[in-house]
C-alpha cells in the first residue's frame, strides 16, 4: 500500500464516520426537542413548582391536618385529592374519585420518603418530606386501582398498598352534597 | 510487561470473591419474593440481603474491577512500571477495612437502608463509614492513575498517550468527581446524624446530592468495559480498531456529559423545579453520543477483522468473525444487551416517559441488563483475557468460558424481559414480598417466577467464572508475553493536545456540574425550614 492510498483510505473512514457522527446528533436534538415541545404544550410533565412543608406539624394545622384528606369537589367541578404517606400506610387508605374529572393529587410524607404509583396509568411521584407532591391526572375507566408505595420506606414498605376507587361522575356528585372529604375507607 | 501481578490479582480475586456473595443473596432474593418461594415471615432479612447486595455490586465490587484493570493498564500501555506501589496496597486495604467495617452492620440489621442511603432512614453509623473508606481507597488509586501518567509524559514529551491509558485517566476522574455528591451527602448530611450529632435531616437536598453520584456511577462501571471495547477486542479478534481520534472524543464526551445529568432520577421529585429537570434530561439525550459513537467505531473495527479474515459481502463477514473466541462471544452480547438496555434507558431519561415506568421494576430490569449483562460480561472477558498474563498459566477451559458466557447471556435475559415487563404492569421495586392471591398482582406472578429462574441461571454461570479462574491459577505454566493493546487503523503519531490531555475537560466537567446542580443545591440548602427527623433503622 502506497502512502498515497493511506491517505485516501484515511479520508473515507473519516468521512463516514462524520456521517454516522452527524445522523448521531439529530437523532439527540430531535428527542430534546419532541421533550420539549411535549412539555410546552402540558402533553405531560413533570412537577413544576416546589411547595413545602414542615412534617412535625402536619397533623396539627394546615392543609394536611387529618379532617382535610381525602376528595373533595370543587366549585369548578374539579377534584382535588390530599393525602399523606407514613410508615406504612396511606391516609386515606382507599382514595374515591370521579370518572372524566380533571383532578389535582396533592400529597406529602409524614415521616419518610415514600412513593405514589397507580397500577395501569401514569400516575407516579415522590412523596418526600418536608415537600408537597402534586400529580394532574384525570380518569376514563371507572373501577378499582392499586396504589403500592414504589420507594423502599423501611421493613414494612411491601405492606404499604392503598387503593383508587373510581366511581361514575353523578355517583360522586350525589355523595359530595353532604360536604366534607370524601374516602372510600371500609367500603 | 505486567510487574505487579501480585497487586492487580488481588484487586480482582476480591472484586469476583465479593461478586460472587452479592450475586448468591441476589438469586435467594429472586427466589423469595417469587411465587416459587415460600413467604418470607421476616421480610427484615430480605432488606438486609438486598442492601448487602446493592452495596457490594454498586461499590466494591466495579470499583476493584476498574482499580485493578487501571494497574495493569498503566503498567502495559505505558510499559512503565507502577509508581507508587505502597499506596497502591494501602487503598487495597483500606478497601478491604471499609467493606468490613461496612457489612458487620449490614449483617446485624443495623443498617438496612439499602446502598441508595435516602434519609431520613439513618442506619448504623459504621455503615456509612465503611462506604466512605471504600472511596477514600479509591480516590488513592484516582491519584496513582495520574501520577504514572505525569511521570510517563516527563519521559516521553509530546508523545501521544495510549487510548488504554488516556481512556484509563478519564475514568479515574470521572469517579473522582463523581463520588463527591455521595461523599457531601454522607459528610455533610447523613454521619452526623447516624453518629447522634444531630437529630433531623433535609430529606431534598440528601436526594439531589446522591443524583450527582447516581448517575455518573454507572459511566464509571462502564468505563472498563469501553476501554475493553476500543483496545482489547480488535487485538483478540485479529482486527483494527477503526478511529483513534473517535475513540478519544467518545472517552472526552462521557467525562464531560455524564455528570451533570443526575436529576434525570429525580423527575418525579417535589423539591426540584421544572426547568432544571429539563436541562438534566436534554444533557442525559447528550450522553447517548458517546455510546452511539463507540457502537459505530466497534462495529467498524469488528468488521476489519472480519475482512482481514477473508469476509465478503454486505452482512456476509460476519460469518467469518471468530465466533469460537471467548472476546468476540462476549462483545457481542454486550452488545445485544447494551442496545435493549440503551433503548430503555432512553425511555428512563425521557421528560416525559419516566413517569409510566419510575421506581417500578422497569428500572431493576433495566439496570440489571446495562450493568450485570452489557458491563459485568466484559468484566469476564477482561480477567479471561489478563489471566494469562497475571498468573503465567494458559486458561485452558476454553469451552467452559464459552459455556459460562453463554449463560450469562440467556440468564440475564431470561432475568431481565419479564422484569421489564412487570414494570410496565406496575409492580413497584425493593419488596420483599408480593401478594399473588391478588387478582390485581396473579398475572405478573409467571413472569416474575421467570426472572427468579433466570437468576439462577446467572448464579450458575457466576460460579463457572469462578471455577475457571481458579483453575487457571494451577494450570501448566506458559509465557504469555508482553500484554498488548490494539492498534489503530491509522495508528496516530501526533494527536492534538485537546486529545492527549485532560485539563481542559476535566474544567468543563466541574463547570457543568457547577451550573446544573449548584442553583438546586444552594436553593435547598440555604431554604431551610424542610429539614425532618431522622427515623433510625433497626431501631424499631
Amino acid at each position: 500500500m502506497s502512502a498515497e492510498d493511506t491517505h485516501g483510505s484515511a479520508e473515507v473512514a473519516a468521512r463516514v464516520e462524520r456521517r454516522w457522527a452527524t445522523v448521531a446528533v439529530i437523532i439527540i436534538v430531535m428527542m430534546a426537542l419532541l421533550a420539549a415541545f411535549a412539555g410546552i404544550h402540558r402533553a405531560t410533565m413533570p412537577q413544576p413548582r416546589v411547595e413545602t412543608t414542615d412534617p412535625s406539624r402536619i397533623h396539627l394545622s394546615g392543609e394536611f391536618v387529618e379532617s382535610n384528606l381525602g376528595s373533595v369537589l370543587e366549585a369548578n367541578g374539579n377534584v382535588t385529592v390530599r393525602a399523606i404517606g407514613q410508615q406504612y400506610s396511606f391516609t386515606p387508605a382507599c382514595i374515591v374519585v370521579p370518572a372524566d374529572t380533571p383532578i389535582t393529587m396533592r400529597a406529602t410524607s409524614a415521616d419518610v420518603v415514600h412513593g405514589i404509583l397507580i397500577q395501569g396509568t401514569n400516575i407516579n411521584t415522590m412523596l418526600v418530606p418536608g415537600y408537597i407532591s402534586e400529580q394532574l391526572m384525570r380518569f376514563t375507566r371507572t373501577g378499582d386501582y392499586l396504589m403500592p408505595c414504589q420507594e423502599f420506606c423501611s421493613f414494612g414498605h411491601e405492606g404499604m398498598w392503598g387503593k383508587v376507587k373510581v366511581i361514575d361522575k353523578t355517583e360522586f356528585a350525589d355523595r359530595a352534597k353532604g360536604g366534607g372529604r370524601l374516602n372510600c375507607v371500609g367500603q | 510487561m505486567l510487574a505487579n501481578r501480585k497487586l492487580i490479582l488481588a484487586h480482582f480475586w476480591l472484586a469476583f470473591g465479593v461478586f460472587g456473595i452479592a450475586l448468591t443473596l441476589g438469586a435467594w432474593q429472586m427466589f423469595i419474593r417469587s411465587p416459587i418461594g415460600t413467604w418470607l415471615s421476616n421480610p427484615e432479612l430480605y432488606y438486609r440481603s438486598l442492601t448487602a447486595h446493592g452495596t457490594v455490586m454498586g461499590y466494591v465490587f466495579p470499583t476493584l474491577v476498574a482499580m485493578g484493570f487501571g494497574y495493569a493498564i498503566s503498567e502495559s500501555a505505558l510499559e512503565q512500571r507502577l509508581v507508587g506501589v505502597r499506596w497502591a496496597w494501602t487503598g487495597f486495604w483500606l478497601i478491604v477495612a471499609g467493606s468490613i467495617t461496612a457489612v458487620i452492620p449490614i449483617a446485624l440489621g443495623r443498617a438496612s437502608v439499602l446502598y441508595t442511603f435516602y434519609p431520613p432512614l439513618i442506619g448504623n453509623v459504621f455503615y456509612y463509614l465503611g462506604v466512605v473508606l471504600v472511596v477514600v481507597g479509591s480516590w488513592i488509586w484516582v491519584a496513582l492513575m495520574a501520577i504514572n501518567l505525569r511521570v510517563w509524559r516527563k519521559a516521553h514529551p509530546g508523545a501521544p498517550v495510549p487510548l488504554a491509558m488516556f481512556a484509563n485517566v478519564a475514568g479515574s476522574y470521572l469517579w473522582a468527581w463523581t463520588a463527591v455528591g455521595a461523599a457531601l451527602e454522607l459528610l455533610l448530611q447523613i454521619i452526623p446524624v447516624a453518629a447522634g450529632l444531630k437529630a433531623t435531616i433535609d430529606a431534598g437536598l440528601a436526594r439531589v446530592f446522591f443524583s450527582w453520584t447516581l448517575h455518573a456511577i454507572v459511566y464509571f462501571w462502564l468505563m472498563p468495559t469501553y476501554i475493553a471495547y476500543y483496545t482489547i477486542v480488535p487485538r483478540a479478534i485479529g482486527g483494527r480498531v477503526y478511529s483513534d481520534s473517535m475513540a478519544r472524543i467518545s472517552f472526552i464526551l462521557f467525562l464531560v456529559v455524564a455528570m451533570p445529568i443526575g436529576m434525570h432520577h429525580t423527575f418525579a421529585d417535589p423539591m426540584v423545579g421544572a426547568g432544571f429537570k429539563f436541562i438534566h434530561s436534554a444533557f442525559t439525550a447528550l450522553v447517548a453520543l458517546p455510546t452511539l459513537l463507540t457502537v459505530f467505531t466497534i462495529c467498524a473495527s469488528v468488521e476489519i477483522a472480519a475482512r482481514l479474515r477473508g469476509g465478503r459481502g454486505m452482512f456476509g463477514w460476519m460469518k467469518a468473525l471468530p465466533w469460537d473466541n471467548p472476546m468476540m462471544l462476549a462483545l457481542a452480547f454486550s452488545f445485544v444487551m447494551l442496545g435493549f438496555g440503551g433503548a430503555g434507558g432512553l425511555i428512563n431519561m425521557s421528560y416525559q416517559l419516566d413517569a409510566s415506568i419510575h421506581n417500578t421494576q422497569w428500572i431493576t430490569g433495566h439496570f440489571h441488563l446495562i450493568f450485570g449483562g452489557a458491563i459485568v460480561i466484559m468484566y469476564f472477558a477482561i480477567a479471561y483475557d489478563l489471566w494469562p498474563h497475571l498468573t503465567g498459566r494458559e486458561l485452558i477451559d476454553i469451552r467452559l468460558i464459552r459455556t459460562q458466557l453463554w449463560l450469562w447471556f440467556i440468564g440475564m435475559i431470561i432475568t431481565t424481559f419479564p422484569w421489564h415487563w412487570v414494570g410496565i404492569l406496575g409492580m413497584p421495586r425493593r419488596m420483599a414480598y408480593f401478594d399473588f392471591g391478588d387478582p390485581a398482582i396473579a398475572p405478573q406472578a409467571l413472569s416474575v417466577a421467570f426472572s427468579a429462574i433466570g437468576g439462577f441461571i446467572l448464579l450458575a454461570s457466576g460460579i463457572m467464572f469462578i471455577v475457571v479462574l481458579a483453575r487457571g491459577m494451577r494450570a501448566p505454566q506458559t509465557d504469555a508475553g508482553p500484554y498488548r493493546f490494539a492498534v489503530a487503523v491509522h495508528q496516530a503519531t501526533t494527536v492534538p493536545v485537546a486529545l492527549n490531555t485532560h485539563a481542559l475537560w476535566v474544567a468543563l466537567m466541574i463547570a457543568l456540574t457547577l451550573t446544573n446542580y449548584g442553583y438546586p443545591i444552594l436553593n435547598l440548602a440555604l431554604g431551610g425550614g424542610t429539614s425532618v427527623p431522622a427515623v433510625y433503622v433497626g431501631a424499631q
